[in-house]
């Protein structure tokens, strides 16, 4: 849909209709979650060959539709460009946004809008040609820049350039793929976006080994996914899916072991599973097993990142900084208890 | 009869007050206008009130003192940059408002011009009996006007990529005039010095003059059927009193050339920013779309306009003498205009509106740049989107009231 259907839809409803007040018994009246992701980037968001949507922030929405409606699959995907992703969430068309988007202040407080957790830790890269034979970011001035119309992207690389005093001309689109499409044209002399989309976006370059990402991150940008401000009940759904999921990798819980697991002495592992006596999904308006459930459907966090972004796909990310917290990494869950 | 009538007007007494004035077609009218009245107050007010309340319940609130805030986005160099002067994080969230109806303003003149000269030869080539001019006019029109505009515009983004130079390298576009790479066009820029305002008073009183002259010409022929060579005199006084005056205060002006930089840090090379006047490729691409797009409507309606006029016409024309160039000129054309004008007003409303689509290949105008980035920035959605509507109301508005007037100025005065 064109961005000016989306703008034209977001006053609508802010016009029209009272506010929803409960997505979560919306989303169980529906019986499926819509779920606002990617135009398409490999390992975040994209469909495969069978047109099946894949990806870490597809698995999350996943985990959400296994919790609240115990069916993985009951996710209808929106496919977002980066400008419209938050008047689409505002406006109520779709449920969930998780669709790498860094948090922020202004995006936290000024767009009606929570976000609630980080599922990736990234920060800002840059790919340039190899031919141009440049080793750093500091080597740009004078550089023509292409990059996605509505991202802090847009922001840090002016930041950045602006702070080592060099200059650069921006082309702003808003397709991810008309983007890179100018990058692969020679219309600008930089590709920028988060280092996992440099990865992710160079896959689709005519031959990707004539360009190289530079050493250099030049921002931070913890991506996670977003609910409307307005919905605390839906808001805690959110962010607890997300939390257990990470909760579940540091006990050792995975979707292939999660049944054998639930008659496990431990009582963290308990608690998280909703073995025995332990409830914690009545409060939020969801089953005791509901982050089984998620586990179930979609391993835990580091099966997602594996299966999506690890060493072993296409975009060969190591897990650095999105390790567990106690294997030196940044990922941290507040207990389940 | 009388009878009946009789009876009639007995009805009509009986049915008093209410009854009355239902069977009253004007009092009908008024009530159903008042109704109708009614019902948008109530539904303007309940919209009004759940925006406010949805708006509160998310914490939003509604205002538009975000223009005064810092905008730290960067901007493509186009004309709206060079106008304000536009630099990231020292200009407003206005002052970008101001920069992209500035360049929706300079896209959307620079289109209606060029698609009318060219939409105008085109539909007299549609209409010559020169074979090969027109079924290249027909096959044409019937492709560009049959072809989705946004395929279009990503056609020229595609085609501009494909056949300009690299980036650090170099074409002549018009030879010796305007260079150009896939980063853009490069071409001269005047360096204005104190003293070239002499230059421009000079132009504007020989442009005075020669309005006088074409005035004072017509007189004489409509008196005396003497013909003077207007356009000559014309020419002359607009070329010639301006350079004259240019050269007598000393040459106040220097062109500035692009600088082609073949040596230094790789990024450096090529045309250097900042040097001459610069056309980006999105500019380029754009212009090329809309034109030749908005053209095939346009020759049309010129071609619907001059068939319009009774073939009669450029018969007793010929009759009188008159050569066909002269006969299309003043009797054929004038009387076309009255059929073109109208239809000719809302392809321009047209060029101008469709020329939102630039946010597409990332052409910095209202839409892309305004209801896109900087709504993204400061997520007012309603104050922008009215704001962006109220814009585009008031430019289609000026262009339908100057082109009415036009249409007034060149109407047939019948007698």
């Amino acid at each position: 849909m064109t961005p000016k259907f989306y703008t034209l839809v977001a006053a609508a409803a802010l016009v029209a209709g009272g506010a929803s007040a409960g997505t979560l018994d919306d989303v169980k009246a529906a019986g499926k979650l819509k779920c606002g992701v990617s135009q398409g980037l490999p390992g975040f968001s994209t469909p495969d060959d069978s047109g099946k949507w894949t990806g870490l922030d597809v698995d999350y929405c996943r985990a959400v539709a296994a919790t609240v409606l115990d069916d993985p699959e009951a996710v209808e995907f929106v496919s977002l460009s980066a400008k419209d992703r938050f008047t689409a969430l505002s406006s109520g068309e779709i449920d969930i946004l998780s669709r790498n988007t860094t948090w922020t202040i202004t995006r936290d407080t000024d767009l009606g809008i929570t976000f609630t957790g980080v599922s990736y830790y990234d920060g800002q890269g840059m790919m340039v040609p190899a031919s141009l034979g440049v080793t750093t970011a500091l080597e740009l001035d004078g550089a023509t820049i292409c990059t996605n119309t509505g991202t802090t992207t847009e922001l840090n690389i002016t930041d950045y350039f602006t702070q080592h005093g060099m200059s650069f001309e921006l082309v702003a689109l808003e397709n991810s793929d008309e983007v890179i499409a100018a990058y692969g044209a020679g219309r600008c002399d930089v590709f920028t976006t988060d280092r996992s989309g440099v990865a992710a976006e160079r896959l689709k370059l005519a031959d990707p080994d004539a360009h190289v990402v530079l050493p250099e991150t030049i921002s931070k940008e913890p991506l996670g996914p977003s609910v409307r401000a307005d919905d605390k009940q839906w808001e805690r759904v959110s962010k607890w899916v997300l939390n257990a999921l990470i909760e579940a990798e540091e006990y050792g819980i995975t979707s292939a072991n999660v049944d054998e697991m639930m008659t496990s002495e431990n009582p963290s592992v308990q608690r998280i599973l909703g073995a025995g006596d332990n409830d914690y999904g009545a409060p939020m308006g969801l089953t005791k097993d509901w982050a089984a459930r998620a586990i179930k459907a979609v391993g835990n966090y580091g099966e997602i990142y594996d299966r999506n972004v690890g060493p072993d796909t296409p975009l060969k990310l190591d897990r650095g900084v999105n390790n567990l917290w106690n294997n030196g990494g940044f990922m941290y869950a507040p207990p389940i208890r | 009869m009388s009878s009946i009538s009789d009876s009639d007007d007995a009805v009509r007494s009986e049915r008093s007050g209410l009854a009355a004035l239902v069977f009253d077609a004007k009092a009908r009218s008024l009530f159903f206008q008042a109704v109708l009245a009614i019902l948008i107050i109530i539904a303007a007010y309940i919209a009004v009130r759940n925006a406010g309340a949805n708006l509160a319940e998310q914490g939003r609130e509604f205002g538009f003192d975000f223009f005064g805030r810092p905008s730290d986005i960067q901007i493509l160099t186009t004309f709206g940059t060079w106008l304000i002067g536009y630099e990231a994080g020292k200009n407003t969230v206005f002052d970008v408002f101001l920069l992209s109806i500035a360049n929706t303003l300079i896209i959307a003149i620079a289109g209606v011009i060029f698609a009318t000269l060219w939409g105008f030869l085109l539909g007299i080539f549609r209409l010559s009996n020169n074979f090969v001019l027109n079924s290249f006019a027909t096959i044409y029109i019937e492709l560009l006007r049959n072809v989705p505009l946004l395929l279009q515009i990503f056609f020229w983004t595609a085609v501009l990529r494909l056949v300009a130079p690299g980036p650090r390298d170099a074409g002549w576009l018009v030879p010796g005039l305007l260079s150009w790479n896939s980063k853009g066009i490069y071409g001269p820029y005047p360096l204005v010095e104190p003293g070239f305002s002499y230059t421009l008073i000079a132009f504007l009183l020989a442009c005075v003059a020669a309005w006088g002259f074409a005035r004072w010409a017509k007189r004489r022929q409509d008196a005396t059927g003497k013909q003077s060579s207007v356009g000559l005199v014309t020419l002359g006084l607009l070329i010639l009193v301006p350079t004259l005056v240019f050269l007598v205060t000393g040459r106040p002006m220097t062109i500035e050339w692009p600088n082609f930089v073949t040596e230094g840090p790789i990024l450096r090379r090529g045309f250097e920013r900042g040097i001459g006047s610069y056309i980006a490729p999105e500019f380029f691409a754009l212009f090329l779309a809309l034109t030749t797009y908005t053209a095939a409507f346009i020759a049309e309606i010129v071609r619907a306009g001059i068939q319009a006029v009774p073939n009669g016409q450029s018969e007793a024309a010929g009759a009188l003498g008159l050569p066909p160039g002269l006969a299309m000129r003043k009797v054929i054309l004038p009387q076309a205009f009255r059929v073109i004008i109208p239809p000719l007003t809302s392809q321009y409303l047209n060029l101008t509106k469709n020329s939102s689509l630039a946010a597409a290949i990332g052409y910095p105008e209202l839409v892309a740049v305004f209801a896109g980035t900087t709504l993204n920035q400061v997520g007012r959605a309603i104050e922008i989107i009215a704001i962006v509507i109220l814009v585009y109301l008031t430019i289609s508005l000026l262009t339908s009231a100057f082109m009415n007037w036009f249409n007034n100025r060149v109407k047939l005065v019948e007698r």
